[in-house]
């Protein structure tokens, strides 16, 4: 799979696509948001400074999951009334995407599913309500309404301006959680599970300052 | 191509606290919510970089010292952690207060941990993403999580009594949560409550002197008190291991049994029948013929068996080696009863009667045999068998076995009657299964 490569709409910098699947991205010099159509580039806003930012991933970060390498190629960042969180766009050796969530440092990888049932619309969902998916029992535990804060990088798509997002967070009885993202029209289902930050091997990580890399 | 990620996240700077002026160190990067000013206990916002007041406390006669210094950093897990923030939380159990400290624990990479400490007893604690199932409703049922069964030991709501440090989350003393706490030593999980919010994390009971060693504290642990909701039983891992060797060496015992009363010889040397009457003028004792015993030196039964009826004979027994002149004197009452009252028809004593010389050595011997009796006459048969088979070692060998898993039983018992005196179920109320449960596994 070759790279792509692009200039920038907005400052005619080069652009290049790591993942062939991308579909928006954010040119690393101007910080425009670019959005990609079948013939060019469309610069669909701009990112501000993002606030500086604990997490130690970071965009080139490496690591290993299921004994498949994946790197961090993109990056949302969210914001509750209960503090922020981010969900790391990775792409793994043979192409596929996921996403590794790091909310107060407790990580999680999971995948965008088809729902093997209907889910129930945004404003049916409540604490409490079950659901079976692949022979595991799911629970609504907590609902949160987030915000967009901020993007970096390559996403599989288009993302941006969004607020007052609707998640269902769904727990099990053990490693397995899902989410219930109620971003877009047409609710989508992420399924996957909570990690242990070493289970990952991460490579290329955030430095601290009087801490030895972990 | 990629550009370095090894940029460096500088650790915040201590800010002025807006109350006393004091310096407050932050070393939780950029996850503090709140923060406690060190020097006047005043509770900030340490979300924003202005550290707004949230609480002033009124004097600091409450002020506690954690037996972990703020800064401190200690190996836990294999993984470094600095103790960043501190609280005391209280539960009040029919008029008594409890305290106890929680010690909130940070990793940059690995993130948040609790270390909890009463009475000496301490935890290292995890936050759980899983929600442990429960039976039924949640409360006072058991639940079950990652292969265990954890027993409901008691709830109530838990009052944040002091705060100092970080916390990465909103906190203030008067703080009110509901929790409830569900025990499998050395494992204890803590469901916290609030507006209907579930939050669980799983404790793993730590020694003392284990935690004074991960942070290099001055000192010794203090002792730990009485006995703590998910202290392992020091019986607990002994008393199945104990009932195992004990059923091992049972079998053994009677697989000997059975291996001796297989190659018992069983040898009648001797039998012959007799007759006494008392007040006669005939010498009363007499001996037997010789007779040989062979084989190794092996157990010798006498057997008796009388014709009495309702009185008494008493004999005196001497075996007598006849090549060295040794004997061995011995003696037997032989009586029996019987009549009927008004209970009906009774009866007390036998006929007859065995002894047992437990090991006679082979050689030539013959039995001098003197009976008496006060009044009557007695016909009467001896019996010689030469290598029958003794139990008595058997039994005195399974009785003295059997002392070390009673034992240990009972203590495993007492231990988890204690446990459970300081739940919120009343001792008298728990299955002796469950606690049979507790005592015999892990």
């Amino acid at each position: 799979m070759s790279q792509v490569s692009a200039n920038c709409p907005s400052c005619g910098a080069p652009v290049q696509f790591r993942w062939s699947s991308a579909v928006e991205t954010v040119c690393s010099f101007c910080h425009s948001i670019l959005v990609r159509t079948d013939l060019d580039l469309r610069k669909v806003g701009q990112v501000a400074d993002l606030p500086p930012d604990p997490s130690p991933i970071t965009l080139w970060t490496e690591g290993t999951y299921r004994g498949k390498t994946f790197q961090v190629l993109g990056r949302i960042i969210y914001e509750w009334e209960g503090g922020g969180w981010n969900e790391w766009h990775i792409v793994f050796s043979d192409g596929s995407s996921g996403w590794l969530s790091d909310a107060q440092l407790q990580y999680a990888v999971s995948f965008l599913v088809t729902a093997p049932s209907s889910l129930p619309a945004a404003g049916a969902v409540t604490r409490g309500h079950q659901f079976e998916f692949n022979q595991v029992t799911y629970e609504v535990a907590t609902i949160t309404r987030a915000s967009y804060k901020g993007v970096e990088g390559e996403l599989p798509f288009p993302f941006y301006g969004k607020s007052n997002m609707l998640f269902a967070d769904l727990r099990t009885a053990g490693r397995p959680f899902g989410t219930l993202d109620y971003s877009d029209p047409t609710p989508a289902l992420y399924l996957g599970e909570w990690v242990e930050f070493e289970e990952l091997q991460l490579r290329n990580l955030k430095q601290f300052e009087g801490w030895a890399a972990a | 191509m990629n550009p370095s990620a090894q940029s460096v996240v500088a650790k915040p700077q201590a800010l002025a606290c807006p109350n006393c002026g004091g310096p407050v160190e932050r070393r939780g990067f950029g996850y503090s919510i709140t923060a406690v000013c060190p020097q006047c206990l005043t509770v900030l916002d340490a979300s924003s970089p202005q550290l707004q007041i949230l609480q002033k406390v009124e004097g600091a006669q409450n002020r506690r010292t954690p037996l972990i210094p703020l800064g401190s950093r200690g190996t836990l897990r294999g993984a470094t952690y600095e103790v960043i923030g501190f609280q005391a939380r209280a539960v009040e159990e029919d008029g008594e207060t409890f305290e106890w400290e929680e010690y909130l624990l940070f990793n940059p990479y690995k993130g948040f941990r609790y270390l909890s400490q009463y009475d000496g007893h301490w935890n290292f604690i995890t936050p759980l993403e899983a929600m442990p199932r429960s039976s039924q409703s949640r409360g006072q049922f058991p639940v079950f999580y990652d292969g265990r069964v954890y027993k409901h030991f008691s709830g109530g709501p838990a009052t944040t009594t002091f705060v100092l440090g970080e916390f990465p989350w909103r906190v203030k003393t008067g703080d009110t949560v509901d929790t409830h706490d569900y025990v499998a030593p050395p494992y204890v999980l803590s469901a916290e409550i609030t507006a209907g919010e579930i939050n669980w994390s799983q404790g793993e009971y730590v020694p003392g002197s284990a935690i004074w060693k991960a942070f290099t504290l001055t000192g010794s642990a203090p002792p730990a008190r009485g006995i703590y909701l998910n202290q392992p039983s020091p019986m607990a891992g002994n008393v199945g291991g104990i009932w195992r060797a004990f059923a091992l060496m049972t079998a053994m015992l009677v697989a000997l049994a059975i291996f001796f009363a297989t190659f018992s010889r069983q040898e009648t040397v001797f039998h012959n029948s007799y007759s006494y009457a008392s007040g006669s003028t005939a010498e009363p004792s007499f001996v037997t013929p010789d007779f040989n015993l062979t084989g190794r030196p092996a157990t010798l039964e006498l057997g008796v068996n009388t014709d009495l009826d309702n009185n008494w004979t008493y004999f005196n027994f001497a075996l007598v080696n006849e090549d060295t002149g040794q004997g061995y004197d011995f003696g037997r009452e032989v009586s029996y009863y019987h009549g009927a009252d008004s209970d009906g028809p009774w009866d007390e004593g036998s006929r007859g009667s065995t002894v047992m010389l437990p090991s006679v050595a082979p050689g030539k011997y013959y039995l001098r045999v003197e009976p008496e009796m006060d009044s009557g006459a007695v016909a009467y048969n001896l019996t010689l068998r030469h290598d029958v088979p003794n139990y008595t070692w058997f039994l005195i060998a399974f009785a003295l076995l059997l002392i070390p898993p009673v034992w240990y039983t009972i203590r495993a018992r007492g231990f988890e009657t204690q446990r459970w005196m300081n739940s919120d179920h009343s001792p008298a109320g728990i299955d002796p299964a469950i606690a049979d449960a507790f005592a015999g596994d892990n």
